[in-house]
């Protein structure tokens, strides 16, 4: 019973700390555009290096990718940017990718963001605004 | 015995197959409880036991010890986890009664069924149901202490889910299960007894914090029913985890399991060592 009421307590602390929040956009605290290109040309870099998911990109116009990929980070960033190219759907429909390749190009991004010393916690909320792209592309 | 060559005939099998498990994030795979089945340590979690996706599977083995002032638990077991769909589990456990002399071995067959969604990335929270069927070899003192049985069932519904980024920024993992059972002190100390020989609900629950991709820190609490009239109490632990690569994880918790057969004030350090083998 005490013991119970322990583990709420503990529990209701974290639920407090998740409340506080920063008034500053993710995309200021990351360092604006010059940190979001950094952190997309490492990602390319990773993806030319990585035999499973290179495959992918072959036919790919890479400064293409560069620049919408960009663009859509700084959306979901809340950055003064406007995603101008086309839907997740459209983009990745075709490419049967799984789930195990879905989390290796999460992991790939991961090292890129490692790379340009972005902290460990703005990379969780960044990613956390990428998540429901997953739906609209595994297995499809 | 029995419980080694199992082991091996899961090795084999799954060394026979194409597919090794390492599709789904770090971490995210969690680790064995001294039960067999994944989860944290004393908790069973809907997560299972590999780092296998819905294209893969893994196998999983794990050694944990929990050193208290009266006794001592030593757990060796492994799993297979397939297609991140159903998990099977084997575990040994020798109880040792340092203070009294002697030791309690049970085996713990366990499965568990991935129902419905993903730790990180489905709305709702992943939902497993699971079963543990135990089967105690040292009966003496489960018949002193007048425990009803030597074999039992537990069966448990778990549900786990992954915030990235709510706690400060930092990925919040918590999880809810509900058990039904019958057992006294995990079944070490048989299943029913003279207050109570009748399925229980027992709610257990974890919270962790991940501070990087490679450590976490959190608490656990298991409530635990008193079939057998000695006072036995909840468990609470607080634990941090090392998980250097999707090959190995180390963790470390203090343990507070309360009073034992009716010896109180057990707490200790619990030390667990899990790999993935495939
Ligand atoms: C969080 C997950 C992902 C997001 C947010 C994302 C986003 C994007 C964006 C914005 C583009 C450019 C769209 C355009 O040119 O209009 C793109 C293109 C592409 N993505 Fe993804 N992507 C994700 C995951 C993946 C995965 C897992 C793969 C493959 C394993 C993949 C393969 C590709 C390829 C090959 C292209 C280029 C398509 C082309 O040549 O036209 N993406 N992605």
């Amino acid at each position: 019973m005490v013991k119970g009421l322990l583990f709420i307590a503990v529990c209701g602390l974290l639920f407090v700390t998740g409340c506080v929040s920063r008034s500053e956009t993710l995309y200021v605290q990351l360092g604006g555009q010059a940190k979001i290109d950094e952190v997309v040309k490492n990602f390319v870099r990773e993806i030319e290096f990585n035999n499973e998911i290179l495959p992918f990109f072959a036919d790919t116009n890479i400064d293409r990718f560069t620049e919408k990929f960009a663009q859509q980070l700084c959306v979901f960033a809340d950055g003064p940017c406007d995603y101008t190219g086309d839907s997740m759907e459209q983009v990745h429909g075709g490419m049967h990718i799984t789930e195990a390749q879905f989390n290796l190009t999460v992991d790939l991004f991961i090292t890129a963001m490692d790379k340009a010393n972005v902290p460990h916690r703005l990379q969780n909320q960044l990613i956390s605004r990428m998540t429901f792209t997953r739906k609209q592309m595994l297995y499809k | 015995m029995r419980c080694i060559k199992l082991v091996g005939i899961i090795l084999l099998f799954v060394s026979s197959m194409a597919v090794a498990g390492d599709g789904k994030l770090i971490g995210t795979a969690g680790l064995n409880t001294i039960e067999g089945s994944g989860g944290g340590g004393i908790v069973p979690w809907a997560t299972l036991s590999g780092y296998d996706t819905r294209d893969q599977i893994s196998a999983s083995a794990f050694i944990t010890q929990v050193s208290l002032p009266d006794y001592r638990l030593n757990v060796i077991g492994a799993n297979i986890s397939l297609f991140d769909r159903a998990e099977f589990s084997v575990a040994r456990q020798v109880f040792g009664l340092t203070s009294l002399g002697g030791e309690i071995t049970q085996s713990i067959y366990g499965a568990k069924v991935r129902l419905y969604g993903d730790v990180i990335y489905s709305d709702w929270p992943q939902i497993s149901i699971g079963l543990q069927y135990k089967d105690l070899e040292d009966t003496a003192v489960a018949q002193l202490l007048g425990s009803d049985d030597t074999k039992g069932t537990d069966f448990y519904v778990a549900a786990t889910k992954v915030h990235l980024g709510v706690v400060a920024g930092y990925n919040l993992v918590w999880n809810v299960s509900g058990r039904l059972t019958k057992a006294n002190q995990l079944g070490l100390l048989g299943f029913g007894g003279a207050t109570n020989d009748d399925y229980e609900l027992m709610l257990e629950a974890s919270a962790g914090v991940l501070f990087s991709r490679h450590f976490a820190a959190g608490m656990e609490y298991r409530q635990k029913p008193d079939n057998l009239g000695v006072g036995e109490d909840d468990w609470i632990d607080v634990f941090i985890t090392y998980i250097p690569s999707k090959r190995v994880n180390f963790t470390m918790a203090w343990a507070d399991l309360g009073s034992i057969a009716g010896v109180p004030a057990q707490k200790g350090l619990y030390l667990s060592v899990g790999g993935q083998l495939w």
